[in-house]
């Protein structure tokens, strides 16, 4: 049985096409990675397929149970942790999750044993007695994460989980969601970072405008790309003497943009190793060198033509803002 | 199956786990009054300011007949400012609604399998709870103050609970209003605007006769003067009752059917408002 099957879900606001025809579909227990820019329409088909949203057009299914016809059956089938953490800061870490299990029909009893066993999962356990408000932005992921987790879903979905939260935080959540996922839990998850998307998903999807328009694994992905590239500055001076060296190594010219010159690097290091050979010997001192991993802007560029507007680096991420 | 006709979704939640979930939200709702210091520090010295302001301050220049004595104003004022509390109490509904919304938490209600109608239920009978708690501290005030109940427990008792069924109605209202504009500083601005007229242009601090003819229409028929009335036929000296217009019992009959109506309008424009909002 597929864990999600959406076909042709078209949702409009108005004159913005959120949604314009997106069929996906994937099978239980693995990870999907949707990957778009802010605005592709991440959040809106996550939103439809936890049934917050009622789609225009369009027909789907989550864990085998139709969206339309029974949403409260697929709500008994389904977690989500909004891009928000949506966590109330006056109860205590345990209240909160307790809470969203009486709420997924638990007993008292089951709704205590459950939360116990989720906030020690996710090492919630020590401050599971103290109210949220003093909880890090981390930690409410964190929380949230468990709340979603406390009516054993057979479907998660997880909307840009690491947006906004500091870089460590973001790391040991990957963590989490990776054993998470080790323990079979099939996993929706959007994100605007490739870097997400290829540590964590088994499939990515990419997105934009609301329309899906690349998906494969993570490496089918890279390869449409070309992979990796060496990407070179240099003075003004040198440039055309560096395009000759950098020609001589691809066998092409390079791509300039900006100050920037770069080749395709099929052989990673190796290709570094050439290029500086090369450069050296040509007596060019390269104020910046580096072997660059496909990003995303990358990858829309390849794919759309246009940058993915948002250029936050993982590591770096800004403020929330709904996708 | 496609979406092509307006046919919605047929699958419901059992009722005796619809009661839960209102249980489960009405308690998280009580629990966030209890926690926060200022709701629950505005929520009680506020009425509780009204009452010292109105009564010592305006109270020995206003004349509402009451029988005569020193504590004459207190007990026309007692039933009116639990009517009053009620009243402005209810834009809480309104703030706590739309702080819910916008904190995301009401995706996480709509995405679990629990019954919808919980989270405005829950969340109007929590400010119920409050409420009761908020005008038992009014009538221990305003017992120190020298407010009597002049007929007997049973009738207070049953004054307290026309007034809180009232305020009950009234977070219906806010309920409304709150989804309707989505924010929490817009819901109390908005929540004010049917919340004045109602409340000054009443009985509640001042009897009607006061007033100049045109507005004294208005004031008789509406609802909080007809409630605040009710209230105080409930607890004032037996003497006193022809003060207030009505009889008892044609007050506490139009008290319910304002109460019911109330309700019968604005739990499904609340509920429908609440499909819009998040919808």
């Amino acid at each position: 049985m597929n864990a999600v099957e959406a076909q042709n879900i078209v949702k409009h606001f108005g004159d913005t096409h959120a949604l314009d025809g997106v069929s996906i579909q994937f099978e239980e227990g693995i990870v999907y990675g949707l990957l778009g820019p802010n605005g592709a329409g991440k959040t809106t088909l996550i939103r439809v397929l936890t049934t917050l949203l009622t789609p225009d057009s369009g027909s789907a299914s989550v864990a085998g149970v139709d969206l339309i016809t029974d949403p409260v059956g697929v709500r008994r089938k389904v977690g989500l942790a909004g891009q928000f953490a949506a966590v109330d800061e006056h109860q205590t870490g345990r209240e909160n999750v307790e809470m969203v299990g009486r709420l997924y029909n638990l007993s008292g009893e089951e709704a205590r044993s459950r939360a116990d066993e989720v906030l020690d999962r996710i090492n919630l356990a020590e401050v599971a007695d103290i109210q949220v408000k003093t909880y890090s932005g981390g930690m409410r992921r964190k929380l949230d994460l468990a709340a979603s987790m406390v009516g054993r879903p057979e479907v998660l979905f997880l909307d840009e989980p690491t947006t906004g939260i500091d870089p460590a935080s973001r790391i040991a959540l990957w963590d989490l969601i990776e054993e998470m996922v080790d323990g079979g839990t099939t996993l929706l998850l959007t994100t605007q970072y490739l870097e997400e998307a290829d540590r964590l998903a088994d499939r990515i999807g990419v997105i934009d405008h609301g329309k899906l328009i690349a998906e494969g694994t993570s490496d089918e992905l890279k390869a449409t790309l070309g992979g990796d590239v060496v990407e070179i500055h240099v003075h003004n001076d040198d440039r055309a003497l560096a395009v000759e060296c950098l020609t001589r190594v691809a066998g092409e010219e390079p791509k300039a943009e900006g100050g920037s010159l770069s080749i395709p690097a099929p052989n990673g290091s190796k290709t570094l190793t050439a290029v500086v050979r090369e450069l050296d010997s040509a007596a060019i001192e390269p104020r910046d060198i580096a072997l660059r991993k496909p990003t995303l802007n990358d990858v829309f560029l390849t794919l759309t033509g246009h940058k993915a507007e948002d250029e936050s680096q993982p590591v770096t991420a800004r403020s929330r803002r709904r996708g | 199956m496609s979406v092509t006709t307006s046919i919605r979704p047929r699958s419901r939640v059992p009722l005796r786990s619809a009661v839960i979930h209102t249980a489960v939200i009405t308690r998280r709702n009580v629990l966030r009054f209890i926690r926060i210091p200022q709701l629950l520090l505005f929520s009680t010295v506020q009425p509780v300011m009204f009452l010292l302001l109105f009564n010592y301050v305006f109270g020995g220049a206003i004349t509402t007949g009451t029988p005569a004595g020193p504590d004459q104003y207190i007990n026309w004022l007692i039933p009116g400012i639990l009517v009053q509390s009620a009243a402005f109490g209810a834009t809480a509904t309104a703030m706590g609604l739309t702080e819910d919304l916008g904190a995301g938490v009401i995706d996480r209600f709509r995405s679990l399998p629990m019954a919808r109608s919980a989270v405005l239920t829950g969340r109007t009978l929590a400010d119920l709870v409050r409420n009761s708690f908020v005008f038992s501290l009014m009538l221990v005030v305003g017992y120190l103050m020298g407010w009597r109940f002049e007929q007997g427990f049973f009738k207070m008792a049953l004054g307290f609970g026309v007034a809180l069924l009232f305020g009950y109605s009234f977070s219906w209202v806010m309920a409304a209003i709150g989804l309707a504009v989505k924010t929490p500083e817009a819901a109390q601005s908005a929540g004010f605007l049917p919340i004045f007229p109602l409340v000054f242009a009443s009985s509640i601090f001042v009897p009607t006769s006061s007033m100049p003819d045109w507005l004294q229409t208005f004031a008789e028929v509406q609802p909080v003067t007809i409630v605040a009335n009710t209230v105080r036929s409930l607890m004032i000296p037996e003497e006193a009752l022809g003060l207030l217009g009505l009889d008892q019992g044609t007050l506490i009959l139009q008290s319910f059917a304002w109460i019911v109506a109330i309700i019968a309008v604005f739990a499904p424009l609340s509920v429908r408002q609440y499909k819009k909002a998040v919808g």
